[in-house]
């Protein structure tokens, strides 16, 4: 039952806000709403005790879903040490976001609607980590795409938020179309959908081969290749990611909750949900490890030059879930969660100190237009501090327990792809600190750039932000160094049977005996990140547009995003719209409409312009028909039965 | 050995004989009371008709024949006959402020009626080839006069003349038909046939011939293609009450009768019929559809759509089941009503007291008068056959029986004209919603009219609640004809 509430208060949340809000107002609503999610969030904490501290995993069947012969799925709500962490970290960060939306939004004409999204959302990302089989993951997977859509065009009167909106959507479908193809290929192969079963015959099918698109691949590989292209587009990788920094249209709590802590992990919780299957495709592994460590650096390097304090949270996301995936890759499942987890709570923590930072400049994103207000609001600019050195992974901040030991994670691999991946790594987290310090100290310190009268009102946020803000600095603080040990320490029980890793990949246990410098270099090229940010923000703020104007074409190259967006809008966009245009004007309008509709009625006018014409007036014409049709039906008997 | 009578057994035929008695004595009360007496007359005329109903419900339906077998009384005579009356009746209700308004009050009209509907009921009774002429007959000669009643009229004339002619073709065809018929089989008599008929066997090409004849005299007088050509012209040469008088009336008993014949003595030879009676549905039915479409005269329309409409009645007949046969007289009754209420809309077209006829004098009527534009649209909404009104269960049903019948062309074809036909239909209800208002109709309108529109309206629309009785009573008219 308490299972069961966790799962469906933030539904009836969103069902009270969103079908009752108009009658219920804002006031009510958005408090239902907030009730229903702490009460989902403090269920979680009890559950979390009891399935991954007292271990005792539980499985509810609700009811069946589809029973059609051999396909039989099951709405079935699964808790294990994986789930357990995953629902903590989405119910407390959504209830967190919930109370903070309540000040951040308290002037939108929408309350009600965005609350019922935003619950909805919340029900979707647990139905998805609370799956015990691949079509209930989907459910809530398209659950979650779907309230991410509809919260990025929340401003549904802003063109961009809409383009914005479609994009997202759009990319997504690339890699659910992926995710889907997998399923299908899970139930063929296995002919079923259930994890258990699936899980259990991973081991036999490893080695086969199966014919894919014509030709024969690695059963396995084809699978698990299919889920990661799911989990890119969810999880914004190389390739899929230009959704992603579009995506701050939405609101700001919207960024915080499903564009930084929860929705786009769906994708590195999915591949470490299925395990068992990625363990015996190393293929699959070394191309999650290249893509991963890919996506690192470049969401890093384009983060150096964006002025949206947004876009610069945006891009650093896209790179720590690279570093999540390369850590799948390497194996690391343990750490690449335990990263997720950290991540959850100080990337959240940005966004809404950047929320806030908006919130109080009047709506302004661009960091070109702040600058030395820190003293006008210092809690948030504390907030943004404890965000920034748990990002950048300075000692004993959340993030450098979980980044340092994804690196010596891919370290200890000790294949060519695990020395990519990280050489990649570090060199992202040098530059993860120069751009986050960059955005403080843009932000934050220097000439004030804003207008004076932007500059009277700017203060802290009331309460109702604050509080949830310190709360999540409390789990950027801590997080790393309470669960460390447990998560991914030596020899550490935690995560029971919920992930599998063949014992000849284990790399956290071999991430413990890497060699010092190696343990080191993350946090020595941090600080050295946080030094160079300092000289050329600080003390040389002439050094930077000096950089930019000698090495224009590099700059042009990373502003524009590498040119992904060019690239996709040449090689996709246009040629579709090419084909649509083509198909709608030539073949619906030309073919289908002067063929069908159109074509039809113009012939019906001309038959009765000729029917009607038959009626002349004259008897003997009318006679002569009578006469005609005698002889015809006469003659037609004749031939028929005579001859 | 059936019973010789010197004198016949009168009491199967007594609302046929009510009615020839009425008809006389009416014809001497004109003739000596002049034509001030017209009202009366035409009351009298109408409760003759509601006498002879009551008689044709009371009396026997159990397959009683009579005049050494010529006539004959059973479910599916009492069905029909009952449907008739209605129309005759209704029809010579709607007609009382017409003839009035338009200097028509002359009491041959209900007299020549009442002859009319005196030839229908034996037209639903004949059980022999003469008797069939007979009644035949006796209801032609006095349409050809109603159709030229308006004498003054040119257009009246002319469509009188243009039915007499084509219809003494039609006859000639008939009659041919049925000499041929006993050259073959030496029978007239429909038992006679039926039995002769039933033996199996090389079926004779002359008989098949005959056949021929005797349908395409018959489809001349349900006017389906290609013996519909008078149909357009005559309804719109006549006068307005004399149209809906043959839209309905006429049309029903002599569907009656070529579901007789076709069932009765020539229920054998299903396989050889059938194949016309497809190609003349299908032909109807199509022609039906696209040549009403450029009408713009309201009874030019309806001509159409009455061609139309037999072509979907002849589907059930097509079918050649009990089914079918239940459709068809499903659809008869249902077609009725439907006519019947927009026969008393368009008799209300009047301006300024004079009939206008242009579909175009409706626009606006939603506006002017709401309550007759929901009822005509109530009616071409059944015309059209959208559910759930009547017109889609009569549609619905004939369709099915030819769906079962394995004529999967036939039901095809037949919705796709409905499709098709659906648009005057529809134009004619976009002119009364949606179209700037023309000048009002003169008020008031007559209080039978009122009472038949509405009672036409509340049937057309909830049909589909009870249809129960009417689909017993045609189940059972059905069976009495298929055995």
């Amino acid at each position: 039952m308490l299972h069961v509430a966790l799962v469906f208060a933030p539904l009836l949340g969103a069902v009270f806000a969103g079908l009752f809000g108009r009658v219920l107002g804002d006031g009510a609503s958005r408090l239902i709403a907030c009730g229903f999610m702490t009460v989902s969030a403090l269920i979680s904490i009890v559950v979390f005790h009891q399935v991954a501290i007292e271990h005792e995993t539980v499985v509810i069947e609700l009811m069946t879903w589809m029973d059609s012969e051999a396909f039989e799925v099951a709405w079935t709500l699964r808790f294990d040490e994986l789930t357990a962490v995953m629902t903590l970290v989405v119910s407390v960060v959504s209830c967190l976001i919930h109370w903070y939306s309540i000040g951040y939004m308290a002037h939108d004409p929408h309350v009600p609607r965005f609350f019922a999204y935003l619950s909805l959302f919340t029900f979707a990302m647990l139905m998805l980590v609370t799956a015990d089989n691949f079509v209930q993951m989907f459910f809530g997977w398209e659950g979650v795409g779907l309230c991410s859509y509809l919260l990025i065009g929340f401003w549904f009167d802003r063109p961009s938020a809409n383009a914005a909106a479609i994009k997202a959507f759009v990319v997504n479908r690339v890699g659910d179309f992926g995710f889907a193809l997998g399923i299908m290929a899970i139930f063929l192969v296995f002919e079923s959908v259930d994890f258990a079963t699936v899980f259990a015959a991973a081991p036999e099918v490893a080695g086969s081969s199966m014919v894919f698109l014509g030709r024969e691949f690695d059963t396995l590989t084809v699978i698990t290749l299919l889920l990661f292209v799911g989990a890119m587009g969810k999880s914004a990788q190389l390739g899929l990611h230009t959704w992603l920094p579009d995506a701050m249209e939405g609101p700001t709590p919207v960024s915080a909750l499903i564009h930084a802590a929860t929705m786009v992990t769906a994708g590195v919780f999915m591949v470490a949900r299925c395990s068992p299957l990625f363990e015996y495709a190393p293929d699959t592994l070394m191309v999650i490890t290249v893509v991963g460590a890919s996506t690192a650096f470049f969401a890093a390097t384009v983060g150096l030059v964006q002025n949206d304090i947004k876009r610069v949270i945006a891009y650093s996301t896209c790179s720590q879930l690279g570093y999540m995936f390369f850590a799948i890759g390497v194996s690391a499942y343990s750490a690449a969660i335990f990263h997720l987890m950290t991540h959850a709570f100080f990337k959240a923590l940005l966004f809404l100190g950047a929320g806030s930072v908006i919130h109080a400049m009047a709506d302004e994103q661009d960091m070109r237009r702040m600058g030395g207000i820190y003293t006008l609001m210092p809690l948030t600019y504390a907030i943004m501090w404890i965000g920034s050195l748990a990002l950048a992974g300075i000692p004993f901040f959340a993030g450098f327990y979980s980044k340092d030991i994804i690196l010596e994670a891919a370290y200890a691999d000790g294949t060519g792809f695990g020395d990519y991946a990280f050489g990649l790594g570090i060199v992202a987290a040098f530059l993860t600190a120069f751009y986050s310090w960059r955005l403080l100290f843009m932000t934050f310190h220097g000439r004030v750039r804003a207008e004076p009268s932007v500059m009277a009102r700017v203060h802290d946020a009331p309460k109702i932000m604050m509080i949830p803000l310190v709360l999540l600095s409390l789990g950027a603080l801590f997080a790393g160094f309470v669960a460390y040990g447990a998560m991914v320490g030596e020899g550490s029980g935690f995560w029971g049977g919920s992930l599998f890793v063949l014992p000849e990949n284990d790399t956290v246990a071999a991430a413990h005996h890497v060699p010092f410098w190696v343990k080191a270099s993350p946090t020595v090229l941090a600080v050295a990140g946080i030094g160079v940010a300092w000289w050329f923000y600080i003390a040389r703020p002439g050094i930077p547009p000096a950089i930019a104007t000698m090495h224009r074409p590099i700059y042009v190259f990373l502003s524009r995003k590498w040119y992904f967006d060019e690239l996709y809008d040449l090689a996709f966009v246009r040629p579709a719209k090419r084909i649509g245009h083509a198909l709608w004007r030539g073949g619906d309008g030309r073919v289908i409409d002067g063929f069908g509709p159109d074509g039809v009625s113009a012939a019906v006018v001309r038959l009765a312009h000729r029917a009607a014409r038959l009626q002349t007036g004259y008897v003997y014409h009318y006679a002569f028909a009578m006469l005609v049709g005698v002889v015809g039906f006469v003659s037609w008997f004749f031939y028929a039965i005579g001859g | 050995m059936p019973t010789v009578h010197a004198v016949p057994d009168l009491a199967p035929a007594l609302p046929e004989v009510i009615l020839a008695v009425v008809a006389m004595a009416l014809l001497m009360l004109g003739v000596f009371r002049g034509d001030g007496s017209t009202r009366t007359v035409s009351w009298l005329a109408v409760a003759a008709m509601a006498v002879a109903g009551f008689f044709v419900i009371t009396g026997p339906s159990d397959g009683v024949v009579t005049f050494s077998g010529m006539f004959v009384v059973d479910r599916f005579a009492v069905f029909m006959k009952v449907l008739v009356l209605i129309g005759s009746a209704l029809a010579l209700v709607m007609s009382f402020g017409y003839l009035r308004d338009e200097g028509m009050e002359r009491f041959e009209f209900p007299v020549l009626l009442v002859l009319a509907t005196l030839g229908m009921l034996m037209m639903v009774s004949a059980n022999d080839l003469m008797a069939l002429y007979l009644g035949l007959e006796l209801q032609s000669l006095a349409l050809y006069v109603v159709a030229a009643f308006k004498r003054e009229s040119l257009r009246s004339t002319e469509a009188g003349l243009k039915y007499f002619v084509l219809g003494a073709l039609s006859s000639g065809m008939l009659l041919y038909g049925c000499s041929l018929i006993y050259g073959i089989t030496g029978a007239t008599d429909f038992a006679a046939l039926s039995a002769a008929l039933s033996g199996g066997g090389e079926v004779p090409i002359g008989l098949v011939i005959g056949l021929v004849f005797l349908v395409s005299g018959l489809a001349f007088k349900v006017s389906a293609v290609p013996f519909h050509m008078w149909t357009p012209d005559v309804y719109e040469g006549a006068p307005t009450p004399v149209t809906a008088f043959f839209a309905v009336a006429p049309k029903i008993a002599a569907v009656a009768l070529f579901l007789r014949v076709m069932m009765s003595p020539f229920g054998g030879l299903v396989s050889q019929w059938q194949q016309i009676i497809v190609v003349v549905s299908i032909a109807s039915m199509v022609l039906g559809a696209f040549a009403a479409i450029r009408q713009d005269n309201i009874k030019r329309l309806m001509a159409y759509s009455s061609i139309g409409h037999v072509g979907y009645a002849l589907v059930g007949l097509a079918a050649g089941t009990a089914e079918g046969m239940r459709g068809t007289i499903l659809y008869m009754t249902i077609y009725l009503v439907m006519n019947v209420g927009t026969f008393a809309v368009i008799l209300n077209m009047k301006r300024a007291g004079a009939m206008v006829e242009g579909i175009h004098d409706l626009a606006g009527l939603a506006r002017s008068r709401p309550l007759m534009a929901l009822a005509m649209g109530i009616f071409m909404f059944s015309l059209a056959g959208i559910p759930p009104l009547a017109g889609f269960f009569a549609k619905l049903y004939v369709f099915l029986a030819a769906v079962n019948a394995e004529l999967y062309a036939l039901a095809v074809i037949g919705v796709l004209a409905s499709v098709v036909g659906a648009f005057y239909y529809l134009r004619i209800i976009r002119i009364m919603y949606f179209d700037a208002p023309s000048e009002v109709f003169d008020a008031p309108v007559a209080s039978e009219m009122r009472v038949i529109l509405a009672a036409a309206a509340v049937f057309t629309l909830f049909f589909f609640a009870y249809p129960a009785p009417f689909l017993a009573g045609a189940e059972a008219a059905a069976l009495a004809l298929v055995r």
